[in-house]
């Protein structure tokens, strides 16, 4: 196996791009360009022909894991199949080739993409106006803190505190700070629910908003969310909700209805648009009318049948990227909503359910799972039975990819010991999930017979278990051929 | 068509060994709460209708393959090789997730490590991240580095940086309150003079763009003087496509180098995914924001890719985390790896002399029209500023009809500038391409 990286490859005068010959000999680069501006050499890149550079990536393509030849439960992201035909229009030209800032009666057809999807976001979580504007997740926490903020201002106060349950996702404390709050940690109760005696004591006029997500971190249903919703409100402070979690509901409930002021959502987990080994994804943001003004400019606005981008808004949080979104992703996720359809969308959170449970029901007898009640759409056990032969979480991982599993989410949330969060998903068969049961309880068979098996996998990539702390330790983020570790 | 592979039966398998009659038995919500009504959206469609009726929708968009496009500011059309979208759309690469399991994704780990060695060796900097969302939030979180690097909290930006980018800087700063000072623009490039009366020893950095949105060079070595002289960053934006030619970054002082990655083989599809290039100096490597990859060896001694320094990020030090992000983006971020591997050494610099000679070319011939001159006298990159002799509008929607799109409208973004535009030549225009905008325009302003 070649394992070689792309700068220990190719020969000097190799050439594998394609470009027209310069016609234009008015004046030359010294002329255009004073020297001080010019670099002295050429830049360190490779010299490499077409094959080699095909070559060299389908090969490292060979090497990861992926939806598309493996099961891949990772609780929290909703790693479901991508459909393939939303990849081809996505790819159209009248859809890849088309400039942002273009004029709008040349783009009607991209806003009106749009436009419908905000539409469908509005229905499916019971919200009054959608921003496709932030580029993930997160940005679309950021947006939502901001308008909070922004709407506190313009109550007079912006207040202090923002609260979150300490089951949650890293990004919401992260992005309650990024706009300026402090975050009070509400603990969990003996349920795995928020603890409502707890929220009490930490709720007050300060407090600007409850974060949570629901179903929470560990695949339950905040039961009490109305009562949540009440105390909130009750104190002036809003309710937001993070989205990540949406599979669990489509067409079930509506966050809207449950009491949220806003929400956003991650087409690449619900929706279905690919993953991209870590991105690019998509967190519109949804909001109830309250909350309308401060939405990011532009909106999208309709006049008769006339779409048009609307910069008009002086109550607006601003931007939060350059243009409109990540447009490309809008246009899978559009894809999905329409071939899915009303009673598909519903079908797939209740065959997430539906799969969540068998794989919980399955494992329930080998692996300790705290909370052990009916789930939504993921559920976490714990691993720490194992601990008793030197077996972590961290190990079964590595051994489920002996198995020919991707793992489970490990270590998170934090609220469980030697946690691991197992979602299916949907579109796994029954064939599929028995298939992953019976790895994990095979695992821990042999947790009994050989554990230095499970706690040196994994054995059968092309490497080895590698050595993360070293990484941290010796650290070489930047190839150097002078200055090799190697 | 949803997507779900159990039939009828299998799920009866599964209720039974879960033990319950129906899934709905499983569902802990309050009937209170569930919707009593199926969603108010459209059926299901076939693959056959919805291809058809997304084509047709995609036509309705006038395309960058179908009109000349003179239009940059932020979004470019550059040659994206055939070799990028095939690579990209492996499915190994596009449904996999962040590589937290490094053994089961060493593909998508070492291209990450490959994308941050090339995004150093054409910035000079040391170090680089795996991406962030783009040009703009990059920028923002610049800000925020240099202000936890310095403990200061003023920003100084040049009004030369894209309006758009600083607008989403102001967003980012806002929850925080750290102020944003912009320093105005004196003949296409940040005013020195202005910059060195601004920057005192509260100032966390200065941020510029280079080219910045008028195409034009900024004096960036004269800068790092000054800057470094309060003991404040430089923060240096790049096109990435300019760096086969322009000094990059790093031999010109640089804290900090961040820039938009589109150019390099993605396509500009009505303002993203995109990508945001993030760099600095080996010094500030544990200040700074997103994923990073390390190599490092596996049980047998053999070299390997894991993520490293996680400990600065959100799902390990939340609240103290050095940004919130989480996604970022990825599969942009391996198209620009493959671009600049096809690319390769020659052909950055090669496409870096095709755009400076077309624009060149494209001024000399625009300023030889009655009424227009160039705005500024600077060198510049692929994008210039003209002076126009009326309003731009009416002139763009005349070439509008024949198929031209003619640039940008600058008279909202810069009212000081008076009547003006912005244009942008890339390697794909032909001179023929730029002979036809300027027949364009001559005969729309006779008409």
């Amino acid at each position: 196996m070649d394992n070689r990286l792309i700068f220990e490859k190719g020969s000097i005068g190799r050439k594998g791009y394609s470009l027209p010959a310069n016609d234009i000999e008015e004046s030359t680069i010294e002329d255009l360009i004073p020297e001080r501006f010019r670099r002295k050499n050429r830049p360190g890149l490779p010299e490499l022909s077409e094959l080699d550079v095909v070559r060299h990536f389908t090969s490292l393509s060979h090497r990861n894991y992926a939806i598309d030849t493996t099961f891949y439960p990772l609780g929290s992201c909703t790693m479901k199949y991508n459909p393939k035909i939303n990849e081809e229009i996505a790819g159209l030209p009248g859809f890849t080739m088309i400039h942002p800032l273009q004029p709008e009666t040349i783009s009607q057809g991209a806003l009106r993409i749009m436009f419908e999807l905000e539409g469908y976001l509005k229905e499916i979580s019971g919200l009054d106006k959608v921003s496709l504007q932030p580029s993930a997740g997160a940005q679309g926490e950021l947006a939502g803190m901001l308008m909070i903020r922004a709407y506190h201002k313009k109550m007079g106060n912006p207040r202090k505190t923002v609260i979150i349950p300490d089951s949650a996702h890293g990004t919401n404390p992260a992005s309650a700070t990024l706009a300026g709050y402090e975050v009070r940690e509400v603990k969990s109760d003996k349920e795995g629910l928020v603890d409502i005696e707890d929220l009490k004591k930490v709720l007050d006029k300060d407090c600007a908003a409850l974060m949570l997500t629901n179903p929470n971190t560990l695949g339950l249903f905040e039961r009490e969310i109305r009562t949540i919703s009440g105390l909130v409100h009750e104190t002036g402070a809003l309710l937001y909700m993070d989205g990540a979690n949406l599979n669990a509901l489509l067409g079930i409930c509506r966050p809207g209805d449950m009491g949220f002021d806003l929400v956003h959502f991650n087409l690449h987990k619900t929706f279905s648009t690919p993953h991209g080994g870590g991105g690019p994804g998509s967190g519109p943001i949804g909001v109830k009318k309250h909350l309308a003004p401060f939405l990011p400019i532009p909106t999208i606005e309709k006049d008769g049948e006339r779409l048009y981008l609307d910069f008009n808004r002086p109550e607006s949080i601003g931007k939060l990227q350059a243009f409109y979104g990540n447009f490309a992703i809008l246009v899978r996720a559009y894809s999905y909503i329409r071939i899915v359809g009303k009673h598909g969308l519903n079908n797939i959170s209740i065959n997430a359910i539906l799969n969540a449970n068998y794989i919980r029901k399955r494992l329930e007898l080998e692996f300790f799972i705290p909370f052990n009640r009916a789930c939504m759409h993921e559920f976490v056990l714990s691993a720490k039975r194992l601990k008793a032969k030197g077996i972590h979480a961290w190990d079964l991982a590595k051994r489920l990819i002996d198995y020919g599993f991707h793992p489970p989410t490990v270590y998170f949330p934090l609220i469980v010991e030697e946690a691991m969060m197992i979602e299916p998903t949907e579109t796994e068969s029954k064939e599929t999930l028995d298939q992953f049961c019976d790895a994990m309880i095979a695992i821990a068979r042999e947790a009994d017979q050989d554990p230095e098996l499970i706690k040196k996998a994994p054995h059968t990539r092309d490497i080895g278990r590698l050595d993360e702390v070293r990484a941290a330790r010796n650290l070489d983020v930047c190839f150097s051929p002078t200055n090799r570790l190697f | 068509m949803p997507y779900i592979s159990n039939t009828k039966s299998d799920q009866e398998e599964m209720l039974k060994l879960i033990g319950v009659r129906s899934i709905d038995e499983l569902i802990d919500i309050p009937s209170e709460l569930r919707l009593k009504r199926p969603l108010n959206l459209p059926a299901s469609v076939s693959e056959i209708e919805l291809r058809k009726e997304m084509l047709r929708l995609s036509e309705t968009n006038g395309d960058l393959d179908h009109y000349i496009s003179f239009l940059g500011a932020g979004a470019y059309d550059h040659y994206i090789p055939a070799v990028v979208a095939q690579m990209i759309s492996r499915s190994e690469f596009y449904t996999s997730y962040t590589p937290y399991q490094a053994e089961a994704s060493q593909g998508t780990l070492q291209a990450i490590y490959e994308y941050q060695t090339m995004i150093c060796r054409i910035t000079g900097m040391d170090v680089a991240n795996a991406s962030m969302y783009d040009a703009a939030s990059a920028l923002a979180e610049a800000a925020l580095m240099a202000s936890r690097i310095t403990g200061r909290k003023k920003v100084i930006v040049s009004r030369s940086i894209n309006p758009n980018y600083r607008a989403v800087v102001k967003t980012y700063l806002s929850g925080l309150e750290i102020p944003v000072v912009e320093i105005p623009v004196h003949n296409g490039a940040a005013d020195l003079e202005i910059l060195k009366k601004e920057m005192d020893g509260g100032s966390a950095c200065f941020m510029i763009q280079h080219p910045n949105f008028f195409g034009c060079l900024e004096e960036v070595t004269e800068m790092s003087e000054i800057v470094h002289r309060m003991g404040a960053l430089l923060v240096v934006m790049v096109d990435p496509i300019s760096l086969g030619i322009l000094k990059p970054p790093g031999e010109m002082g640089a804290d900090i180098v961040l820039g938009e990655g589109q150019g390099m083989g993605i396509p500009v599809a009505f303002g993203g995914p995109y990508l945001g290039l993030f760099a600095s100096k080996r010094e500030f490597l544990r200040q700074m924001p997103g994923r990073i990859v390390g190599a490092t060896i596996d049980d047998k001694g053999r070299r390997g890719f894991c993520l490293t320094l996680q400990t600065r990020e959100q799902h390990i030090k939340r609240e103290r985390a050095t940004s919130n992000i989480c996604t970022n983006e990825n599969l942009t971020a391996l198209a620009a790896l493959v671009y600049l591997a096809i690319m390769g050494k020659n052909g950055l610099s090669e496409v870096g002399r095709l755009c400076i000679s077309n624009a060149a070319y494209a001024r000399s011939r625009i300023s030889g029209i009655g009424g227009f001159s160039p705005l500024f006298d600077r060198p510049f990159f692929k994008e210039f500023a003209v002076r126009t002799p009326s309003s731009p509008s009416g002139l763009l929607d005349k070439l509008l009809e024949r198929k031209i799109i003619g640039g940008l409208d600058l008279s909202g973004l810069y009212p000081e500038l008076g009547n003006a535009m912005l244009i942008s030549v890339t390697e794909k225009r032909s001179r023929e391409d730029i002979d036809c905008l300027v027949s364009a325009i001559k005969e729309a302003i006779r008409t």
